[in-house]
């Protein structure tokens, strides 16, 4: 029985990735508990955590800090425990070291990197709509190239070049999906992302 | 690179979907639900709702609709109509809406457009405007396209954009139900002024006027509600159609 938990510190629509995961479990007979939680305890005893993430990043790592006992309970399942972990969006981003989205803020410095504002070069921003995703690392997250629902104006510099999944253009390269052992970013939208997106977070739970 | 983005309507009123022709004269023209599912099965790459009743009626049909289609629909979802508070786009997007869509609210109070940005973040907030030639300015229509603001359109959405709108729905009041095509001219105005996506909508009749939409009027995406609605064009007919003319489309 997995147990599947989506954290809730405040941010975004947690309640899409908790019907994606559903709807995912349901159609492939997997058994499986999908909660929305900021429970400590429920996060303790989890199989597969879901950092999601919308607006700044300033106000979602706020948002982790200010519920007492939460961020080391992340640390402990994802950096101790070495449980699977998924950020989607800014908590992909949240991943980072810093950010210089409105000033300079840390993150949770999992993944080595920096959080830095899309060069506007003409491009609209937010990057919003469907964009293709490139895999350049063989990974069961994502097999082959498609497109997925973004929605962001700021990206993920990667340090390490071995935490690179895939990459997305978007007036540059940037990386859209990061992993480092059991941790993983995307800074896509999986959840609403159509049968390909569900896929993803099949393979994710899988 | 970013792709065009073909976006079906739904006006809904007391839970069903209808669609006016020049907003009048309502047909209906199904549940919202399946229509969603089926749209987003067949291409569709966002789905909106417009509630046509929803400054006159209780609310609450349209949130047991978002949330109905929101455990079978894994696209994004905008929801617009009499939307006037803090508190009626909370409960839009706690019932699973990714985009809000402000209007008369907006025209009314502005401050809403920073308030709402501000704790939802842009990327959820979407500007509608109705537009309306009179002799050679645009200007913005309120309440359903009822009321002649005064407001020139281009400052307007000058204006949101500085607010903090996250994008802007552009339905043309001359082309709307017209299916003579977009207001491309409008559109390639618009365009100008704007760092933010811009959503075309109003008049689309026939393929060509999807891609003028494009070409001419450089939307970042395509709304249309009854070519779709009454089978006359199907989304993946469209874009097919933009990808012969080699615009990047998601198919």
């Amino acid at each position: 029985m997995k147990k599947i938990t989506i954290v809730d510190y405040g941010s975004g629509n947690v309640l899409s990735a908790q019907k994606s995961f559903i709807k995912i479990t349901k159609d492939n007979n997997i058994k499986a508990n999908v909660l929305i939680s900021k429970n400590l305890d429920d996060i303790k005893n989890s199989t597969h955590l879901v950092l999601p993430g919308q607006g700044a990043f300033s106000t979602c790592m706020s948002g982790i800090k200010n519920t007492p006992g939460l961020a080391d309970e992340l640390y402990e399942f994802a950096i101790i425990k070495k449980r699977p972990f998924l950020g989607i969006c800014v908590g992909m981003q949240m991943l980072a070291n810093e950010s210089e989205e409105k000033g300079q803020h840390k993150g949770l410095g999992w993944i080595e990197g920096r959080i830095k504002s899309i060069p506007n070069k003409n491009l609209k921003l937010p990057h919003m709509g469907w964009n293709t995703v490139k895999p350049i690392k063989n990974d069961n997250l994502i097999e082959t190239s498609d497109d997925y629902y973004f929605v962001h104006s700021y990206y993920f510099e990667c340090r390490n070049k071995e935490n690179i999944l895939a990459e997305t253009q978007y007036g540059i390269n940037f990386t859209s999906i990061i992993g480092k052992e059991n941790i993983y970013g995307v800074q896509f939208h999986p959840e609403k992302s159509s049968s390909q997106g569900l896929n993803l977070l099949k393979n994710f739970i899988n | 690179m970013n792709k065009v983005r073909i976006i079906p309507c739904l006006d809904v009123k007391d839970g069903r979907v209808v669609k006016g022709i020049n907003f009048i004269d309502l047909i209906d023209a199904g549940d919202p639900v399946e229509q969603a599912k089926h749209y987003s099965e067949n291409g569709a790459d966002e789905i909106c709702f417009l509630d046509i009743s929803a400054s006159l009626e209780n609310r609450d049909t349209m949130i047991n609709v978002v949330e109905k289609t929101a455990n079978e629909v894994f696209i994004p979802l905008t929801v617009g109509g009499g939307i006037s508070s803090i508190e009626n786009i909370q409960s839009l997007l706690r019932a699973g809406a990714d985009k809000i869509s402000i209007n008369s609210a907006a025209i009314i109070e502005p401050e809403i457009i920073k308030k709402s940005s501000e704790y939802f973040g842009n990327q959820c907030i979407v500007v509608a405007v109705d537009a309306k030639k009179i002799q050679n300015d645009w200007y913005v229509f309120s309440h359903g396209g009822t009321k002649n603001t005064g407001i020139y359109a281009l400052e307007w959405i000058e204006k949101v954009q500085k607010f903090g709108a996250g994008e802007i729905l552009l339905t043309s009041m001359d082309k709307d139900g017209t299916k003579s095509g977009f207001d491309t001219d409008l559109l390639c105005k618009v365009s100008q002024l704007l760092q933010i996506p811009l959503i075309a909508s109003g008049g689309v009749g026939e393929l060509s006027h999807f891609y003028d939409g494009i070409s001419l009027g450089n939307a970042n995406a395509l709304l249309a509600a009854s070519v779709f609605h009454f089978n006359e064009i199907s989304i993946k007919e469209v874009k097919k159609y933009l990808l012969s003319k080699n615009v990047n489309v998601r198919i």
